[in-house]
């Protein structure tokens, strides 16, 4: 058995994947109504491109990049624009989008779905593929990706990890593509190394996903350039900085990026919709999404076209179950709570969890015993207890003196804190007081 | 746009959305639950006045911790168990003999000035049941000092023919006569002989068991361990903090502690004998007083172990642990300033 990979801290919430692991991807019907934000991804919203009482296919651009660190939105069904508006984003609590009513027919744009000759594009022209296609990073950040490929001058990549952990609770959609669709990951992984002009590449995987290991073993027999790298079982195992060290055993600057180490990580939903996007020119308008928790009738793993309303997959799945407490999108360690499901699937949404009060307690909070469980378990090496405290105190400079700003919002501490301190709430309320306080200088 | 009835209504809160299964009151209650073995044996050793004083600690400490939060406006708190905690501690340290007025009035300047003048609980720079010890040490010297009990099935002293006191002050008493040019040659050879029972097996054995004089919780090694078994298990304690305690008092009491040069003393007797194991394993645990980080675990133990060996070879007193940890305590927010652990992606 190869050495199982990991880093330092973490913790061991029980996974619950169980629910949806074992069900494969179902399709569903296509939504009647999307709602499509012109920003899913980190950076510059897109621009719209169409208004009301517009006709639209499937794949068609709606919302251009409004710059080099953004992305364009494409239509996820045919038909027409009904509303170009503010609506709950579960994100952003409003952003614009743009509404599309279905007309039943899925239309989709001219050429999309033709396979491409790749042999003869030039690393280039990949990457401006990848970028017209909208891809972002799938794993909850969503970074656009080709921004990500395009390394600095004199930044050189010599490894390359496709991140198959999925190390949240719950989530099961990577694990599924990885059993699915292994060959479009592999596919994926060889046009990211030829963009980067990188020869290594390895996929990392937790041991808890025995069967993803095993099929994506067998995808790369004889293929020396591409290992698999298992992991693990523990969280947060995919977390890029933590990733990159077990992997390579080397440490991301403080304040750097994975680029400085020479690496680039990349999800392996990233991956799947890079082939995709490369080989037959099919823009991002739909991802797996792991509809999961206690709080839904039956739970499953979806092909989501994007925009479609969370309430929708919540229908699809049988309905919430009685005692339902929170609705998450993403998983139970970093998700965001949201107040309504009338939100849409966005390109990062890698799950919808819902959860009963059984399984989401909110314990009181209790005094800080300096048990010292944050400072052990945090995976940054920083002092979770003394952040909040002085955070609890407006001591904003302290804090980032301590290293608020490492901080890479996990949630280990606050999910071992024994007197149930909400820290990390604490730790982004710090983080946007330092922003403001730095926008304020730079005025 | 439309809305059901049926709409459940979400809670929104900041990530994570799931928590381990534990909480304050549940480390405090674990705490209590492992001092039942050594509480027990206490009644079993030294009778059952005993359980008086374990009640009498146990009802002034959440009595006063009550009281004085009522008092400050303060939301009251005792059914979290820290109170209780410190008032079973405070038992613990005290002679088996002492008057029933003692543990209420330890009890209630452990929880008064040791945990609430602070802020109360997790605020508390120093032990309080310590504090509390220390008090009633400052205060009456001679009940602190003289009300030992014989134990059930043994002796105060471990040595049948010393009646008078605990095994550490046996010790320091003989090693004094031993070191003093006016003793009489019988004084001399009487000194020897005890020194050399003190420091035989069976002496050993009976400080494991409990068979021996000493304030009513520490004198059990074995049901001390049973206990600390038990949180370590839990993760409510860890293993740096009691292993460089009873380490560095092992070393040097091996190195510094017999009379014949260096690496002549008895350290499994300096181990087993006095409130080493019960400082070590329930004191010197004590989350709020002791350093976060890891490595400030290891130098906090280290620093009690130094401290304890000084007090015992040199000090005026027979035993250091309390006071040992109290000191280390006063400087745990340093150590933990400078045990910062190293940033990820950084250089230390």
């Amino acid at each position: 058995m190869t050495k199982q990979r990991s880093f330092k801290g973490g913790v061991h919430p029980s996974a619950f994947k169980e629910l949806t692991a074992g069900k494969p991807i179902v399709r569903v019907p296509l939504p009647q109504r999307v709602f499509i934000p012109l920003q899913q991804h980190t950076g510059a919203p897109a621009k719209a491109l169409v208004k009301k009482g517009d006709t639209v296919k499937t794949g068609q651009v709606i919302g251009e990049a409004s710059g080099f660190i953004s992305l364009p939105v494409h239509a996820s069904i045919s038909g027409k624009v009904v509303d170009v508006g503010f609506f709950p984003h579960p994100l952003f609590r409003q952003a614009e989008m743009v509404a599309i009513e279905s007309d039943d027919s899925d239309v989709w744009e001219e050429g999309i779905g033709k396979s491409v000759d790749i042999d003869n594009l030039s690393p280039a022209q990949m990457r401006e593929a990848i970028s017209r296609a909208g891809v972002a990073g799938m794993g909850g950040a969503a970074f656009p990706t080709h921004v990500k490929l395009s390394p600095p001058e004199g930044k050189q990549i010599d490894t390359v990890i496709l991140n198959g952990a999925e190390c949240e609770p719950y989530l099961t959609c990577d694990h599924r593509l990885m059993l699915e669709f292994p060959e479009e990951i592999i596919d994926g992984r060889k046009i990211i190394l030829e963009i980067l002009g990188c020869q290594r590449a390895c996929i990392a995987v937790e041991v808890n996903k025995p069967d993803a290991i095993a099929r994506l073993k067998q995808s790369v027999d004889g293929n020396e350039l591409i290992s698999i790298v298992p992991l693990k079982v523990k969280y947060p195992q995919g977390a890029e900085k933590q990733l990159i060290h077990a992997i390579t055993k080397r440490e991301v600057p403080s304040g750097g990026l994975p680029m400085d180490v020479g690496c680039v990580v990349q999800n392996v939903a990233t991956a799947f919709a890079i082939s995709e996007a490369v080989n037959l020119n099919k823009p991002l308008i739909e991802r797996v999404v792991a509809v999961t928790g206690p709080g839904v009738e039956e739970p499953q793993n979806i092909w989501v076209r994007i925009g479609t309303p969370v309430r929708e997959l919540i229908d699809q799945c049988g309905g919430y179950q009685s005692g339902v407490k929170k609705l998450v999108v993403g998983g139970p360690m970093m998700g965001v709570a949201q107040y309504t499901d009338e939100i849409p699937v966005i390109k990062g949404t890698s799950g919808i969890l819902v959860l009963t009060a059984e399984s989401s307690p909110s314990p009181p909070s209790q005094p800080c015993i300096s048990c010292g469980k944050c400072v052990e378990t945090c995976p940054m090496g920083l002092m979770p207890n003394m952040i909040g405290k002085l955070i609890e105190h407006q001591r904003f400079s302290e804090a980032q003196e301590y290293g608020i700003l490492d901080c890479i919002e996990c949630g280990c501490c606050a999910y071992v804190c024994s007197a149930k301190i909400n820290l990390i709430h604490l730790i982004k309320y710090g983080k946007q007081e330092i922003r403001l306080a730095g926008k304020e200088k730079g005025v | 746009m439309e809305n059901t009835s049926s709409e459940p209504k979400f809670t929104v809160s900041a990530p994570p959305h799931i928590r381990a299964d534990t909480s304050v009151t549940r480390v405090m209650y674990s705490v209590l639950a492992a001092l039942v073995p050594a509480a027990a044996g206490a009644v079993y050793f030294f009778g059952p006045r005993v359980l008086w004083i374990i009640v009498v600690a146990l009802v002034s400490a959440v009595g006063t911790e009550a009281v004085v939060q009522r008092l400050f406006g303060r939301p009251v708190t005792v059914t979290d168990g820290s109170a209780a905690v410190t008032g079973l501690l405070l038992a613990f340290v005290l002679p088996p003999g002492v008057p029933l007025w003692m543990p209420a009035i330890g009890s209630a300047v452990a929880v008064f000035v040791g945990k609430q003048v602070f802020g109360g609980l997790g605020q508390n720079p120093l032990n309080p049941a310590l504090v509390g010890r220390a008090f009633l040490m400052a205060s009456w010297p001679v009940h602190m000092t003289t009300d030992w009990l014989v134990p059930r099935g043994g002796t105060k002293s471990v040595i049948d023919a010393v009646t008078s006191a605990t095994p550490l002050s046996v010790l320091q008493d003989n090693h004094r006569i031993l070191a003093d040019p006016t003793s009489t040659s019988a004084q001399l050879a009487q000194a020897k002989q005890v020194l050399m029972q003190l420091h035989s097996a069976s002496a050993h054995w009976h400080l494991f068991w409990g068979k021996c004089g000493g304030c009513l919780g520490e004198t059990s090694v074995v049901l001390l361990l049973a206990g600390a078994c038990f949180l370590l298990y839990k993760g409510y304690i860890g293993w740096r903090i009691p292993s460089s305690f009873v380490g560095t008092v092992f070393v040097l009491s091996w190195a510094l502690g017999g009379r014949e040069g260096l690496f002549s003393g008895d350290p499994l007797f300096n181990i087993l004998a006095g409130g080493l194991v019960l400082g070590a394993l329930f004191m010197a645990t004590d989350m709020v007083t002791t350093p976060v980080t890891q490595r400030g675990k290891l130098i906090f133990g280290a620093g009690c172990g130094v401290v304890t060996a000084v007090i015992r070879f040199w000090g005026g007193y027979p035993e250091g642990v309390c006071y040992s940890i109290l000191l280390m305590n006063a400087v745990t927010p340093l150590i933990d300033r400078w045990t910062r652990p190293r940033k990820f992606g950084t250089r230390r």
